[in-house]
């Protein structure tokens, strides 16, 4: 009983690190910019597809092709940020408009995927893939410590360039007021757009980290909707460490509800635990 | 269009189904149809909350599974008729609309998207854990026999054909009274609607039942449909999907445009499924989609009035 808890409390660990690695690019652009980038979790998909089919054609290990496709990501976000601006932003419709255009492109890229790779499970095979560490009668599988070791080394990056650099402090300060920001000599809306493309671009790597993870199908996408939203949201809106930090605690309750009740239940988690921040706590735990 | 000649036309569609009922002979268009208007509902009920209010709901897939859920486990118990069945998928999809209308309380704007969407997942994963209606698996549904016409296709088909006539009446009557000005003002400003005496938050919980009952109804006679459902074809994201695609494509502010939006799209999917395939059909709603939303934010009664507006001038 005991170690049966163990385990489940450190692949919920090791499972909320990568969730961390998802929800990242949204905590960005949902959080920080106020893009309700629904489409978030398919351009995850999207870059484990990516993933999968350099690492079927080159041999390429997945989480290097997620690094090396992610400037690539860039300019897709830089694209879709461009779109958004002329066509919302700036008219002033951005709420409703803006989130049925991206509930649009969410619906492109899944069935873009089903068109191009099927709706079969597809897999990755790495020199970690089955290998697994053992700490007493605590097991710790490397296909989930690596990406956990990746998502970290990722956010603290973002993290320390938000921290230290112009750009990141402009970043930040975008969504808060944007005079104040022209005042300074930065355009709100180039920045607004790198941000976006960063955000995107952090899809590539978690999208690698997915498959490498577990196999993936196109429609994987909607279950991680809720997930990634609760998280952002539970983290409180832009916050990088409240998002590394709700990504655990999702995590974990996850893998216990998986472990005790079975694997069925484990959707209804975390959009169980959206539905209750929303209604009790909408500022989330490390909120402004 | 005066209120007179509207009813006059709804009759005169239903008479046409009627006469249609008795001379064509092949099911596949009552089977085709079925689907076309059964989208004219649910567009009209998402246009009720979305249109008219501004609270966009990303879960009417879960309302509308519910209502087919609900003839599911009715019909395990006993064998109620039709009508019954879709009046109590429209009451139990309705108290939910109920309450996410008390979400609205504190969720605004996108949270409340998410909060629907966030429902229907958590409603999905009880169904797949509800073994009584058949969990996963599925669970099959036997058709009685037609009481009325001479195929049971037919009697879904007019069943349907009600359904949607009632719902586009109630849109309009709603768009054209008092509640419908007030839903108006929620839309372009809650505070200021409230701060000028609109019972908002009775408005809101009205159009939140409102929209829910109508899907649930809509889902209701989906089990007898199809015969056999299973969880992820109930919980479709085409429900979603279609449901704000029509109304956006077709005008969000009268009750012509999910219409006009449901019948275009909806005929079109019929067609594509039939002559490409169903994956493509449903890239060409998501194009569609994104298409009109950035170009013609108004909608096809949008591009017609601006047409029109044009000439006079």
């Amino acid at each position: 009983m005991l170690d049966l808890l163990a385990n489940a409390v450190v692949s919920g660990l090791l499972l909320g690190g990568f969730y961390a690695a998802v929800t990242v690019g949204l905590s960005i652009s949902f959080g920080m910019l106020d893009i309700v980038n629904i489409a978030h979790p398919a351009f995850v998909l999207l870059g484990s597809f990516i993933a999968y089919g350099a690492n079927a054609a080159w041999g390429l290990d997945p989480i290097i092709a997620g690094i090396v496709f992610a400037p690539l990501f860039f300019l897709l976000g830089t694209g879709i940020h461009r779109v958004y601006d002329a066509s919302f932003a700036r008219r002033g419709e951005e709420s409703l408009r803006g989130l049925a255009f991206f509930f649009g492109v969410l619906f492109i890229t899944e069935v873009a995927l089903v068109l191009a790779f099927g709706a079969d499970y597809r897999l990755v095979e790495t020199p970690y893939s089955s290998t697994s560490l053992a700490l007493g009668f605590v097991g710790v599988p490397l296909r989930l410590l690596v990406p956990f070791l990746v998502s970290l080394a990722m956010i603290t990056g973002i993290q320390f360039a938000l921290d230290h650099s112009f750009l990141g402090r402009a970043i930040k300060a975008v969504a808060q007021d944007r005079l104040a920001l022209r005042l300074m000599a930065a355009d709100p809306v180039r920045v607004k757009e790198i941000a976006f493309a960063l955000s995107i671009a952090t899809t590539s790597v978690a999208g690698a980290l997915l498959i490498v993870i577990a196999p993936v199908e196109p429609s994987l996408g909607r279950d991680y909707i809720g997930r990634v939203f609760a998280i952002c949201v539970l983290g409180g809106m832009g916050s990088l460490q409240g998002t590394l930090l709700a990504g655990l605690i999702i995590g974990v309750a996850e893998s216990v509800t998986a472990t005790f009740y079975g694997p069925s239940w484990s959707p209804a988690v975390a959009f169980g635990v959206l539905l209750l921040v929303l209604a009790v706590r909408p500022a989330g735990l490390l909120g402004r | 269009m005066r209120a007179t000649g509207f009813w006059l036309a709804l009759g005169a569609v239903l008479l046409a189904a009627l006469a249609m009922t008795e001379l064509v002979a092949n099911q596949y268009y009552y089977f085709a149809g079925y689907v076309v208007l059964q989208y004219v509902v649910l567009a009209t009920a998402w246009n009720i909350l979305g249109g008219y209010t501004g609270y966009v709901n990303f879960g009417s897939a879960g309302f509308f599974a519910l209502g087919a859920y609900s003839a599911v486990a009715l019909t395990k118990l006993s064998a109620p008729p039709l009508p019954v069945l879709i009046l109590a998928g429209g009451v139990v999809s309705g108290l939910v609309g109920l309450a996410t209308g008390y979400l609205t309380l504190r969720l605004r704007g996108v949270f409340f998207a998410i909060a629907t969407l966030a429902l229907s997942v958590v409603l999905h994963t009880l169904i797949i854990n509800w073994d009584f209606v058949g969990g996963s698996r599925g669970a099959y549904t036997m058709r009685p026999p037609p009481l009325v016409f001479d195929s049971y296709v037919k009697l879904l088909f007019v069943t349907m054909l009600l359904l949607a006539l009632v719902a586009v009446g109630a849109a309009r009557f709603i768009e054209r009274s008092w509640i419908g000005r007030g839903l108006a003002a929620i839309r372009d400003n809650e505070q200021a609607a409230a701060c000028s005496g609109v019972p908002t938050l009775r408005l809101k919980l009205f159009a939140t039942t409102t929209s829910g009952f109508l899907m649930g109804a809509a889902g209701a006679p989906f089990p007898l449909y199809v015969t056999y459902l299973d969880p992820s074809s109930a919980f479709s994201l085409a429900y979603a999907v279609n449901s704000i695609a029509m109304p956006l494509i077709g005008g969000t502010t009268s009750w012509i445009g999910p219409v006009i939006g449901a019948l275009l799209l909806g005929t079109a999917q019929q067609v594509a499924t039939v002559t490409i395939s169903s994956a493509a059909n449903l890239l060409i709603v998501g194009l569609l989609l994104v298409g009109f939303v950035i170009l013609a934010p108004e909608g096809i009664v949008g591009l017609w009035r601006k047409l029109a507006g044009g000439r006079r001038q």
